[in-house]
Parts: C-alpha cells; sequence; structure tokens
C-alpha cells in the first residue's frame, strides 16, 4: 500500500484557495501512485483562526466539502476543516473519502487551551473515537493533541484500527541547544503508541507560518515495531510518499501479542471505581 | 569577549540555543511573513550594536543582500564607531545603504524646548528614526524589520513607537545572550560582538550601567522567571537577591502597555482587540 502525506503551508482562512491547493497536491499524489493521501489538520483553513472560525464552519454537506470529496474517486483523501454542525457547533474536524464518499468523520476530543493554544474557546469538543472500515482494513483518526492522551489510541486499538491517521498543526516551541522540544516529544510519543498498539501511526504536520508561529513539519510514519519509516523534512512543503506493508501489522501482533493480551474488563473495572471515587470526593484525585 | 562568551555558556548552558537550527527557523518564518503580505524587500535601522546587526545578517539569509536596506540615522553626539562598525556590517554584508543624519530636525524642535532632558531626547530621536523607516518603507516597497530583543521588549528597556515599532520582528523572542550567541554563529564583524551595548542616546551611555545590572544576570534570572515558571522563594533558591528579582519583576510589570496596543475603551459588542479577534495574517 503507497501512502502520502501532504505536509503544506495551507491560506489562513481561505477556503477556495485551500480547496485549490488541495487538487495540486492530490494530482501530485495520483503521480507517485498515492493510494491514501493525509493532509495535516484544518487543512481547509489553516490553525490561528480566531474569530475566522465563526466564517470558515461548514457543513459536511455543504458544496465546499462535497467538491473535495468527489475527488476520492482514485485515491482515498483524508482532510480537515472546521464542521459547522446541524445544532450550530463548531468542530475541529477531519474527514475519511473514499471512492467519492464520506467514509468516516473525527471531531477533535483533545482541544488543547492553554499557553498559547485557544481551541476551547472557538470549538465544541467531539465525544467519539472509533475506529472505521477501509479499504485497506480498520483504521482511526486522532487530531494532534488526541494523540497526547494515550487512552486516545489505546481506545483506536482496541477497536480494531491498525493503522491510525495523525493530522496535526504542530508548532515549534522550546527550543534549546538541542532541539526543538514540541517536534522531538512528538517523535517520541509516536514510536511508544506504534509499538504499544502494533500500529501504522502516519504524522502528518504542516508548515509555513501565522503571525510568527512556524508549524515544523517533520511528518513521520511509524511501523507497528515504532520503527520510523520515513520522515519529511523540517520547515518545507513535501509530498512524504512511501511503500508500508501492512503484513507487519500481523507479524508484530503474532510477535509481541500485547493487544491480545490487554485486561480491558479490569480497565474498565478499574476506571469506573475511579471514576467513582472522584464524584465522592467531589475532586478529580 | 569571545572566551567570555564561552564562560557564560558554561555557567548558563540553558541560555543556548541549537544556532543553525534557531537561524533557519527564524529565516524561513521571516520571508514567509514578509512575502505573504505581498513584500519581497525589507529596511531597517542599523545602530552599529549588536541587534540591528544581527537583523541584518538574518535579512540578508532570507532574502538575499540586494533586497535589503540598512539605514543609519546619526545624532551628531552618536559615537564615530557605532558608525564604523555600522557601516562594516554593510560592507561585510553587501546591502544597499543610505544614512539620514537626524541633527536638523531634532535640533529644530529642541530649540523650542530647551528644558528637555536627555531621556525626552532619546526618545524624541528613536521616534525620528522610526519615522523614517515607515516613511522609506514606503519609497522601497520594504517592510520595517525590527531590532528589539526579548530582554528589551521584557525590561521595556526601549522607546514606544520608536525602535521598539516595526512589521516584523525576528529578534523579539531571543534573549540579549542568545543575540550574542547567534551573532556569533552567524559571522556579525568581531568589533560589534565585543563592545557594550549601548543605546548611544548620550555620550558614554551603556545599557548595563543604566539598567544597573547585566543582560548575562538578567537573563538567566528572566529564564527562571518565565520558561521555568519559578517562585519567588524558588529563585532566592537558585541564588538570586530579593532586590534584583523584586526590581526585574517591578519592571516587567510596569511596562507591558509597551507591548500592548492602545487600550480601546469598549462600547460596541465587537471592539478591537478585545473580541474582534483575527491575526495579522488574515488570509495570507
Amino acid at each position: 500500500m503507497r501512502v502520502g502525506l501532504a505536509q503544506f503551508r495551507p491560506v489562513l482562512g481561505d477556503l477556495q484557495r485551500n480547496y485549490h491547493l488541495h487538487l495540486e497536491w492530490i494530482e501530485k499524489a495520483k503521480q507517485d501512485q498515492v493510494e491514501l493521501l493525509l493532509f495535516p489538520e484544518l487543512s481547509l483553513t489553516g490553525y490561528c483562526l480566531l474569530d475566522l472560525t465563526y466564517e470558515v464552519g461548514r457543513s459536511i454537506y455543504s458544496e465546499e466539502i462535497s467538491q473535495l470529496v468527489a475527488q476520492s474517486e482514485k485515491l482515498d483523501l483524508v482532510f480537515g476543516f472546521v464542521e459547522l454542525s446541524e445544532d450550530h457547533v463548531l468542530y475541529n474536524s477531519t474527514l475519511y473519502a473514499s471512492k467519492g464518499k464520506i467514509v468516516h468523520t473525527h471531531r477533535k476530543v483533545y482541544l488543547p487551551t492553554y499557553g498559547m493554544f485557544d481551541e476551547g474557546r472557538y470549538f465544541g469538543r467531539g465525544e467519539v473515537i472509533r475506529s472505521f472500515p477501509t479499504q485497506f482494513g480498520q483504521m482511526g483518526i486522532l487530531i494532534c493533541e488526541d494523540m497526547w492522551h494515550s487512552s486516545a489510541p489505546f481506545l483506536l486499538a482496541q477497536d480494531g484500527a491498525k493503522m491510525i491517521l495523525v493530522p496535526g498543526n504542530s508548532p515549534v516551541r522550546s527550543l534549546d541547544q538541542t532541539e526543538v522540544g514540541s517536534q522531538s516529544f512528538w517523535y517520541a510519543n509516536l514510536e511508544n503508541q506504534a509499538a504499544l498498539n502494533s500500529s501504522f501511526f502516519l504524522f502528518c504536520n504542516r508548515v509555513g507560518t501565522e503571525d510568527g508561529i512556524s508549524f515544523f513539519g517533520g511528518s513521520s510514519i511509524m511501523n507497528p515495531y515504532g520503527d520510523e519509516v520515513a520522515r519529511a523534512n523540517m520547515l518545507e512543503e513535501q509530498l512524504l510518499s512511501v511503500n508500508i506493508d501492512l503484513d507487519e501489522v500481523r507479524r508484530s501482533r503474532l510477535e509481541t501479542p500485547l493487544l491480545r493480551d490487554e485486561n480491558l474488563d479490569l480497565t474498565i473495572r478499574e476506571l469506573k471505581r475511579i471514576r467513582q471515587s472522584r464524584l465522592e470526593q467531589k475532586r478529580w484525585i | 569577549m569571545s572566551t567570555q562568551l564561552e564562560e557564560q555558556w558554561k555557567a548558563a548552558s540553558f541560555l543556548a540555543l541549537d544556532a543553525p537550527l534557531a537561524v533557519k527557523i527564524l529565516t524561513v518564518a521571516l520571508k514567509e511573513e514578509v512575502e505573504k503580505a505581498g513584500f519581497h524587500k525589507v529596511v531597517l535601522g542599523l545602530s552599529g550594536g549588536i541587534d540591528s546587526a544581527l537583523s541584518l545578517y538574518l535579512a540578508v539569509q532570507a532574502f538575499g543582500k540586494d533586497n535589503v536596506i540598512a539605514v543609519c540615522m546619526p545624532y551628531r553626539t552618536s559615537s564615530s564607531s557605532s558608525l564604523t562598525d555600522a557601516e562594516e556590517a554593510i560592507r561585510d554584508t553587501g546591502v544597499q545603504s543610505l544614512t539620514v543624519d537626524i541633527s536638523p530636525q531634532i535640533d529644530a524642535y529642541f530649540e523650542l524646548m530647551p528644558e528637555a532632558t536627555p531621556l525626552r531626547k532619546g526618545n524624541k530621536m528613536a521616534r525620528e528614526r522610526m519615522t523614517i523607516l515607515y516613511d522609506l518603507s514606503a519609497h522601497y516597497q520594504a517592510l520595517v524589520l525590527g531590532t528589539s530583543n526579548r530582554t528589551e521588549l521584557l525590561l521595556g528597556y526601549g522607546t514606544q513607537f520608536g525602535d521598539a515599532a516595526s512589521a516584523v520582528n525576528p529578534l523579539g523572542d531571543l534573549y540579549k545572550t542568545q543575540v550574542r550567541q547567534l551573532s556569533k554563529y552567524i559571522g556579525v564583524p568581531r568589533s560589534i560582538l565585543e563592545k557594550a551595548p549601548s543605546a548611544d542616546l548620550w555620550e558614554d551611555q551603556t545599557d548595563e550601567k543604566e539598567l544597573g545590572f547585566s543582560y548575562f544576570e538578567v537573563d538567566q534570572l528572566l529564564y527562571h522567571l518565565l520558561d521555568r515558571r519559578l517562585t519567588k522563594n524558588q529563585l532566592l533558591e537558585v541564588g538570586f537577591s530579593a532586590s534584583f528579582i523584586d526590581q526585574v519583576t517591578k519592571r516587567i510589570a510596569r511596562n507591558q502597555y509597551k507591548r500592548r496596543m492602545p487600550v480601546i475603551l469598549k462600547i460596541s459588542n465587537r471592539t478591537v482587540g478585545i473580541d474582534f479577534r483575527y491575526l495579522r495574517d488574515w488570509g495570507l
């Protein structure tokens, strides 16, 4: 299977121009025989939208979204946008499209609202983390910060996902003597989660700047052993395309059957107990 | 000074940056922020000091020497070594440059204000230079680059609407100590690296004499206070004196106004800067 990550720079708040940029990257990917093309988080709108969030929100049935879904005839597409729900809530969503149809939409669950981030001000919180079937097998989507909560990839792997798609908009932060701290954390996180959940992880980050904030790129693909298969350049636009062997999921899970040995009942029992004790104490710990 | 710098890194390696990576991040972002606003050139004031020199060298890396315009704006009491150092940086980078002597307009104004203090005169000069840069910005279709570092911004050691004004500031998130490190890495001439920092607003002025502490000392304090979020008791344990901590924390708070747009008095339900919130890069 050939996957592609479109590490590109969207235009802030301009759906039309971003739609055309998507078409360009889809064309490149097609020429490269890519079968599944993943775009970064909020690829149709850009990230630091602030009040633009209200203006760029679209229903999954809108013309803009339908047009792009229609482009998934020859390859599967995963792209991000501001979703305006029927009940007028805005979500930070990522959509999986195949054969011209929507297969799945994931609404970002964990909205960073601290430090430089302000997503909770604008977006509603997704309430579902669920895997879904594709022509390549069961997959799951986690948007950026979702991936920083270990319960999220755990749930997807337990729900049968063999490949987890992680569109992100991760900025340069905490540069020190040796590294961009935010970036190093990402790779450590992806490596560990890939190995612990014996699944492929595809992290597609964006590049470009928004009011001085740089997004570092460095998109990465991890195999189910936790080894990096490929990594895109830092700070540059790039189509990172690579063949991956899905059979590695089978082999890694036979070799190290961590998922088989997981004790769901124990986890659920303990979580219920913890929740109950928090309710009784009326505090979180 | 270079050995002194190296000694400093040993004492406070937490202030050191991966220099090649920092320069790459800054030049890539600088180029994008300028070009997406529809500009291909930048203009900046060159004082002969290390901050504007680093801005110049970063700009040359980002845009090429033909797209950078350096402007020297001396006043008649400015030290002659400042001008020589600025010229050295211009020669070394090969950028287009011009010199505007601001003495006539400054003197004309202060003839009417004989009681003006050196501070008033210094601030006026900084603002005069700003108006020249913005005029040349329109003339050359070049965005004004900032030259204020993070230490100065935090301490409020700069003139509001003067040297603090710019369209894009590549130094604003670098402590002075980091400006020194990157300047050395990027090849700023040695005479600029080695001299004592000075706003050059009056003769024999140096920043550190005026502030009452060294940049290296205050950068360490700022790092522990802001980046590590240590409490006052923890800062005392690290070894900073109570009076130094108080002096600096007061300065930071007192100068917040310089880092903000003017206060707007709210009447409507979508007030600029309060609940009318958009990035500058809106649609870019």
